[in-house]
């Protein structure tokens, strides 16, 4: 049943007979097995949308289980600003039945099932979507040859969506060459095999679902696109920041973080150590910063929570350390591959003793670049521990974006170990601690002690209740002041109105379109997405006053008293009543209709069709099916 | 480009001669022990150790957890610090690893390093960072107040168990063999000489050293180890070490790189016997696995520029 006509014939013979339309942008939803490379096909898609100048973003869960289980990739793609991931599919590729049956619902009416005919028997009497049926798993076999594994039939699947959006055929033949190009020659030409034939299935059966998407309009004398996910690009800024060492133990999502840490420093001359726990990562991190080298530590919750004794010591001895946290459903073991934004609070007063520390969020993907300078930035000048609060979505899903001008941002670090003069002290309680890593002669001949008991500025323990104090102070003030290093938040919409809406880390996309929505039905909103937790943002008061209501949108329960976690700290600082709470804590990222339904519950809107998805193009284009 | 920054431990000082390192230079805070303290003793030892190593002043680390002997840095004047308690060997490892030309010394106490801090002295041992680590054992919480420690022997009365302690205590000896640590070695406070040898022998071994040293608390477990003090009626039978002389005497003295005699020593009776029970020369440090592993990276990468390298990945990206 392989056409033995080659790609690019077959294109052309399937594209003289069949309808043509174009969309602005496609939601692909894959479900599978995690064994079945669902996740690879996303990312070549992302990749070439990437390759193409196409935004792209994408979603993805993965199961907590130890090998198998349901899996899904969704990815987007389109000429527009793609901000989310997408509400629901246009495009369901399902591999099993139970694929089908847990993925139906996320399809949208007037979308396309394609399904593994060899696994799957949709309900005949679903009319309202559009079913075709594939044997997948046969004509993978078939084509790739002899093979009794139905390995290959993901890039089977690739090869169908290819041909049914009319995607770039030599790039994603580059790709697949480049992602599998390091291993023998037979697994290369066995993707292309099963590519090839996906692509080439007879163009009759896809005649009614033939799409083309927009094609962007070049932006002149841009950066190239890189395609990434959030874990990977905040590692590589940590590296750009100029950190070199790290110490970590493994957790999910923040694990990937270590491995490519692990793999990647001693190229660039640095260490990693994988220790035997949380605390011992926390601390031997903090020994390399004490040695002068501004080292990383990372986990997720609960691994958080037990680095919080080291991360008190931090604060009082004051030394810097980059603590990377990875958020996921908690409390304890939780829901470990799903994401929820928890820590929050955690993060901010986690420790014993008042407790000053710096707290930075990223909000998508490229921002974990460079959240990572900013928080290496800061740990340095302030000689502080700074908290990345990162979640699992940022850290699994994979955007476009451009690439990072590198020879403008690297940082080099050295140990600074220049004789210290005899005024040297540790400590002074008018500015932020300088440390003197060991190797540095110190001027007066007094070489100084780093300690976790309240000290005098000199660093000898001191019992003195005005030292005690004054010190308290001194750390308190230091860690304000960061603030003032920080540009003024970027307020997107309406600068005054009706409503403001908030948010931290991964819900950045979805509140930017809700936004869109919601200023399209009429009324007027203003979107901030903080990405400096702890201390806030300056400014923020006076723009809080401009709307009439603030509506903090976080993935969190509203607790004891009916507020999410951010929404709990701006209402303890600011004293606004305006301020309320849309929270939630089904493990998922929001949907932006989500965010428009409740904000419009919210206001008591009566009518609500702000909240339905409006139909995309792609749903007008298909034949309606009766 | 940030090229390793490693260098060889032992460091000679270079360039202008130095004055040597004396005591007076070293001594810092005045001890705040209690008066009889056996950590008294090991202090002026390390003072001596450290004028015969005599490396520059301000490459020596002296870190510790928290406990009475955890005190010990604010009394050495060279870099160091107080962390948290159990936890100064994973921070210890940082320093080393990261800093290579320094050396690094942890002290503490039989709660910082066999109960909280319990694994992670299995896991250094395991790791054998270049360092040394000094247990002043007095088999008691002092700092505390009087509570079973985990070398408490049984029958212990303490203010934890007033009826007197019955969970079976750690021995030290036994533990570091286990644990795969390079070099251990047993002293006691009140033999100065003997301790200053056991802890210069460590300082100049090439990995992870440890000292267990017995460290009477006179406040709250006094005549603890009066089993090992001659004065008091014991006795302090030090190891004698092979000489490898061929000689018929020399069958019976100690082979310290043989792990099961190491073991039979550990299982003597208390007080047991001390010196060094136990040296592997052979096993390379992490700091030194470390390094190699750096080294042949880069060779593969043609020690590219922190820039290129970074760039090239992006690339990838595309």
């Amino acid at each position: 049943m392989v056409s033995p006509i080659p790609p690019s014939s077959a294109s052309a013979t399937a594209r003289s007979n069949a309808p043509l339309f174009t969309i602005p942008d496609v939601v692909i939803r894959l479900a599978g097995n995690s064994q079945d490379g669902i996740q690879a096909v996303g990312g070549f898609l992302a990749r070439l949308a990437g390759r193409s100048a196409q935004e792209v973003m994408t979603y993805m869960t993965i199961p907590s289980t130890i090998s198998g289980g349901p899996s899904i990739f969704q990815v987007r793609i389109g000429s527009g600003e793609i901000l989310s991931a997408g509400d629901r599919a246009d495009v369901l590729v399902a591999f099993y039945q139970h694929s089908y049956e847990s993925h139906r619902s996320s399809l949208r009416p007037g979308g396309v099932l394609l399904y593994d005919s060899d696994h799957v028997t949709p309900n005949p009497d679903d009319k309202e979507i559009t079913a075709v049926g594939i044997p997948m798993t046969s004509a993978t076999v078939e084509a790739v040859g002899g093979s009794s594994k139905e390995k290959g039939k993901n890039i089977y699947v690739l090869g169908l969506l290819a041909r049914m959006f009319d995607l770039d055929v030599p790039k994603l033949s580059q790709l697949i060459k480049e992602r599998f190009g390091g291993k023998n020659e037979d697994i290369v030409r066995n993707a292309l095999l099963a590519f090839d034939a996906g692509y080439a299935y007879p163009a009759e059966n896809l005649a009614h679902i033939l799409f083309r998407l927009e094609t962007p309009t070049p932006t002149v004398g841009g950066r190239p696109q890189i395609t990434t996910d959030g874990n990977t690009a905040l590692t590589y800024g940590l590296i750009a920041a100029g950190v070199r060492h790290g110490a970590g133990y493994p957790i999910t999502p923040w694990s990937s973080i270590m491995e490519t840490l692990r793999t990647e420093l001693p190229k660039y001359g640095g260490i990693f150590v994988q220790c035997e726990d949380e605390i011992a990562a926390a601390s031997t991190a903090l020994g390399f910063s004490y040695g002068g080298n501004l080292a990383i530590t990372g986990s997720s919750g609960p691994g958080l929570s037990l680095k919080m004794e080291a991360l008190g010591w931090a604060t009082m001895a004051e030394l810097p350390l980059i603590v990377i946290n990875v958020q996921r459903g908690g409390p304890s073991t939780g829901m470990p591959t799903n994401i929820e934004q928890s820590d929050l609070l955690q993060a901010i007063y986690g420790s014993h003793g008042d407790c000053p520390r710096v707290v930075l969020a990223p909000k998508n993907v490229e921002d974990c670049f460079y959240i990572a300078l900013e928080a290496c930035r800061i740990a340095r000048e302030f000689s502080t521990p700074v908290i990345i609060l990162t979640d699992q979505a940022l850290a699994t899903r994979i955007e476009a974006f451009d690439e990072p001008d590198l020879p403008k941002l690297m940082i080099e670090q050295k140990p600074d170990l220049s004789p210290r003069d005899a005024s040297f002290k540790p400590y002074p309680l008018d500015q932020a601690q300088r440390h003197a890593p060991p190797g540095s002669v110190i001027g007066s001949g007094k070489y100084p002690t780093v300690t976790g008991l309240e000290h005098d500025e000199h660093g000898h323990p001191s019992a003195s209740p005005a030292m005690h104090t004054k010190m308290t102070i001194k750390r308190r003030e230091k860690i304000k002041s960061v603030a003032t290093t920080f540009p003024a938040p970027e307020l997107f919409g309406d600068q005054s109105g009706d409503v403001l809406l908030i948010g931290w880390g991964c819900t950045y996309g979805p509140i930017r379109e809700a936004l869109g929505r919601l200023r399209g039905a009429g009324a007027t909103v203003g979107h901030i997405q903080i990405r400096h937790i702890h201390p806030l943002d300056g400014g923020l008061e006076e723009i809080f006053a401009r709307y009439r209501h603030i509506l903090v949108v976080e993935i969190n329960d509203e607790g004891l008293y009916g507020y999410g976690q951010l929404a709990t700290l701006l209402r303890s600082r600011y004293c606004n009543p305006a301020i309320s709470s849309i929270t939630k804590t089904d493990g998922l990222t929001y949907k932006v209709s989500e965010i428009v339904e409740r904000v419009a519950v919210k206001l008591g809107l009566a009518d609500t069709t702000v909240g339905m998805r409006k139909l995309s193009l792609l749903a007008s284009a298909l034949p309606t099916q009766k | 480009m940030s090229a390793p920054t490693l260098s060889p431990a032992v460091s000679s000082a270079p360039g202008t001669p130095r004055a040597p390192l004396t005591k007076k230079v070293l001594v810092a805070d005045h001890p705040t022990w209690c008066p009889g303290c056996g950590d008294f003793a090991v202090l002026a030892s390390f003072y001596k150790v450290l004028e015969k190593l005599n490396y520059p002043q301000e490459k020596i680390v002296t870190f510790a957890g928290i406990g009475c002997s955890s005190r010990f840095p604010y009394f050495v004047n060279t870099h160091g610090g107080h962390y948290i308690h159990g936890r100064s060997l994973p921070f210890a490892a940082g320093i080393s690893l990261g800093r290579d030309d320094l050396h690094v010394f942890v002290f503490g106490g039989d709660g910082d390093g066999f109960s909280i801090g319990g694994n992670h002295l299995v896991h250094t041992a395991r790791k054998n960072p270049r360092m040394t680590y000094v247990i002043m054992d007095n088999s008691v919480y002092g700092l505390t107040k009087k509570q079973t420690s985990p070398t408490s022997p049984i029958g212990f009365k303490s203010k934890t168990d007033p009826w007197g302690a019955f969970d079976q205590p750690i021995n030290p000896m036994r533990t570091l063999i286990n644990s795969g640590a390079t070099f251990i070695a047993r002293s006691h406070a009140t033999q100065v000489n003997h301790m200053v040898e056991m802890m210069h022998r460590a300082a100049l071994h090439d990995g992870f050293s440890v000292v267990e040293i017995l460290s009477e608390c006179v406040e709250f477990f006094e005549g603890a180890f009066d089993a090992s003090i001659p004065r008091k009626g014991g006795s302090f039978q030090t190891i004698d070490l092979k000489k490898n002389d061929g000689s018929a005497e020399d069958a019976a003295r100690h082979d310290p790189t043989d792990e099961l005699a190491a073991l039979r020593l550990a299982l003597d009776p208390w007080p047991g016997k001390f010196g060094i029970y136990y040296e592997n020369k052979s096993r390379p440090t992490k700091n030194a696995l470390e390094q190699k592993l750096i080294t042949n990276t880069r060779e593969k990468t043609k020690n590219a520029s922190d820039l290129e390298l970074l760039s090239k990945t992006f690339a990838r990206m595309r």
